[in-house]
């Protein structure tokens, strides 16, 4: 670097320059400024609170006690594994039914794709609720599917499929697939397909060039759309709420429950305090194993 | 990895045809590639070499036609077991995998020991100069290191055909004209028969034993690159392969081809057409002194001069003579040929030696 005085006198318009740089990233902070008044509003400061308020008991001390019930009484651990159990296996589901999916609209010619995603978005844009019920309506005990399969004569008595884990795996798979179909086509559309081309070229037979080249190179797209998939599920209320019949029990369920029962703000905070550390605590865990950054972030 | 005949398998395309729509990509096409020839398919874009190349690695299913292996008819068969190696345009390397296993993956496939595959890799990266690099992630590697990588892949199983879709077209000029004299010097290690397709006219002429020229789904011209340069069959070939001016030229009765009412060379052959053209290659048309004698091995024409361009080692003169055509001529710039002293609008007379004039049928357009 060149001494001080040097800068001064031979540095032609270095100061305007200096100054100019400084106004710009000024009014870019300027400009973003109301984005970030409303994030520390809307998000910032109701988490902190709640954070604050899991450390208060019932008279407005400080005491750990709403942590302490968590693991004194067993039901709390038993609704945590149930919400990572509900969550990862709807995820896996998700991948089963997902890949292919996303697999076959990645193949087509481009100008079929909007019409199969159409089919893919369409439930997404309607209501949350009326999908939920319309599953219930088929599900049930005297439900579309199970009238339906009786007179085939498919089964004879009605099989369980809602108020328990079926119906709310069904629901929830249904309601999560878009989430990984879309970042799933995503990758899957950014393979070269040259790459394929070489591996045929290569002596690679469709099924060796699928599994060793096709397959390996859309793994960030399902790592992507497995961990929305599975960050959503974890905090997921209505559809497990209504399709598991109080048979399912969901650290969000509990949450209302608690609200609702003991209007106990302190507690409920606590448990969405565990679930989002526990939910941090699995994305970092990805994140070891998964390389998350070239994933999310499309690092290279 | 000697050169050898062996080594390679002639490659014989007859009538080739593809449409697409309406539009012929390729138009009973037939070449003979021999065993061991470096034969590039040299074409403007969408003129269907590329569509050719695809047609015998097996990624397009012509409409008609046949390419054979030697003596086998592989028209019908798929890709991954036709046995050639492929060099892709954009490398199309697996970037999932290490330089190591790019390489090692068609031996993979074809269950060689780890032992041996071992060896061919590290020998493979050898010839293309990338001995160091075996560990490497695809995304660590700069553009020219990535079509080593590509070149690699492409032979290390020893395919006795290889083909290769404008691989050096993303590189910089100067990385590019060093990768052609590498992959010509490869070539001739490897004694592989070589399908070469590029745009490029220079590159062309820089590595082929023979051009196959394509327009418009067709062949336009086969030969060496001296042929194709020094005798194009048409006009097309003339102005694509190299820089050219034309002059029309008349046949009169007495068989002589006629400009400007000055008869100047015998009709080359028994064609019985009366338009011809006269090519005039920019570096064969020379600046005469202003008094030289007018001899009868020459064609001369006066003009003056509209455009001068330095490049350098040499400069372009444009010199436009009586009838509005306008010729080009590339002169030297050594201090002898006095080109700094030219000016625009000044008359000149320029000349080109018989021996050079290239004489094709038809009008000038």
């Amino acid at each position: 670097m060149a001494s001080p005085e040097i800068n001064k006198i031979e540095h032609l318009n270095a100061d305007k320059l200096l100054a100019a740089e400084r106004h710009e990233n000024l009014t870019i902070f300027a400009l973003s400024l109301p984005a970030l008044i409303a994030v520390l509003v809307v998000i910032v400061i109701p988490v902190g609170w709640l954070f604050s308020l899991s450390f208060l008991d019932s008279s407005g001390q400080l005491s750990l006690v709403n942590y302490q019930k968590m693991i004194e009484y067993k039901s709390y651990a038993r609704v945590f594994k149930t919400t990572f159990n509900v969550s990862i296996l709807t995820t896996l589901l998700c991948i089963l039914i997902g890949y292919p999916l996303a697999y076959f609209l990645s193949q087509i010619p481009r100008r079929y794709v909007g019409f199969f995603m159409l089919t893919v978005l369409l439930p997404f844009w309607t209501s949350l609720l009326v999908r939920t019920y319309a599953w219930l309506v088929m599900l049930q005990r005297n439900g579309l599917i199970n009238n339906f399969a009786i007179d085939l004569g498919l089964w004879d008595t009605p099989l369980k499929l809602a108020h328990n884990l079926n119906g709310t795996l069904i629901g929830m798979v249904h309601i999560m697939l878009p989430f990984l179909i879309l970042p799933l086509y995503a990758a899957m559309r950014r393979i070269d397909p040259h790459a394929l081309q070489a591996a045929a070229n290569l002596g690679a037979t469709p099924v060796q060039a699928f599994w060793q080249i096709f397959v390996p190179l859309s793994l960030p797209g399902v790592v992507a759309g497995s961990l929305i998939v599975f960050v959503l599920c974890l905090g997921f209320y209505v559809t497990p709420a209504v399709l598991g019949g109080g048979r399912v029990i969901l650290v969000s369920m509990q949450i209302t429950a608690i609200l609702e029962d003991q209007f106990n703000w302190g507690a409920a905070s606590a448990l969405g305090v565990v679930l989002l550390v526990l939910t941090f605590a699995a994305l970092f865990l990805a994140s070891r194993f998964l390389k998350l950054d070239e994933v999310m972030f499309g690092k290279r | 990895m000697t050169s050898n005949a062996s080594a390679s398998l002639t490659i014989s395309v007859t009538e080739l045809t593809k449409k697409y729509g309406r539009v012929f990509a390729l138009n009973a096409v037939s070449i003979d590639v021999r065993a061991g020839e470096f034969l590039t398919l040299l074409g403007p874009s969408g003129s269907g070499k590329t569509t050719l190349l695809m047609a015998i690695a097996g990624f397009n299913r012509p409409d008609s036609g046949r390419i054979c292996f030697a003596d086998e008819d592989i028209t019908v068969l798929p890709p991954h077991k036709r046995g050639v190696g492929m060099v892709f345009q954009n490398y199309a390397l697996f970037p999932h995998m290490s330089v190591f296993e790019n390489v090692a993956f068609p031996l993979k496939l074809r269950k060689i020991s780890a032992e041996e595959k071992h060896h061919r890799v590290m020998e493979a990266l050898k010839t293309v100069q990338l001995s160091g690099y075996a560990e490497r992630g695809i995304d660590q590697l700069s553009g020219g290191q990535r079509q080593r990588v590509a070149l690699a892949r492409a032979f290390v199983f020893g395919p006795k055909i290889l083909l290769m879709d404008e691989p050096l077209s993303a590189l910089d000029k100067k990385l590019r004209e060093e990768m052609q004299i590498e992959l010509k010097q490869l070539h001739r290690q490897l004694g592989v028969t070589t399908v070469y397709v590029t745009h490029d006219q220079r590159e062309a002429l820089t590595m082929s034993d023979r051009i196959a020229v394509i327009n418009e789904g067709e062949l336009a011209q086969i030969g060496t690159p001296r042929e194709i340069y020094n005798r194009p069959a048409n006009q097309f070939v003339a102005s694509f392969i190299g820089e050219s001016s034309f002059i029309p030229l008349h046949r009169n009765d007495s068989g002589q081809l006629v400009h400007e009412s000055v008869a100047v060379l015998p009709v080359p052959n028994e064609e019985t057409g009366k338009e011809w053209s006269l090519v005039i290659r920019p570096e064969r048309l020379l600046l005469e002194k202003p008094k030289a004698k007018r001899t009868n091995g020459k064609i001369f024409f006066d003009g003056v001069i509209t455009e001068l361009v330095y490049q350098g080692e040499t400069a372009i003169v444009m010199i436009e003579l009586g009838n509005g055509k306008i010729v080009t001529s590339r002169a030297n710039t050594r201090a002898g040929d006095d080109v700094d002293s030219l000016e625009l609008g000044q008359k000149v007379s320029v000349s080109i030696d018989k021996n050079d004039a290239i004489v094709i049928p038809g009008g000038t357009k």
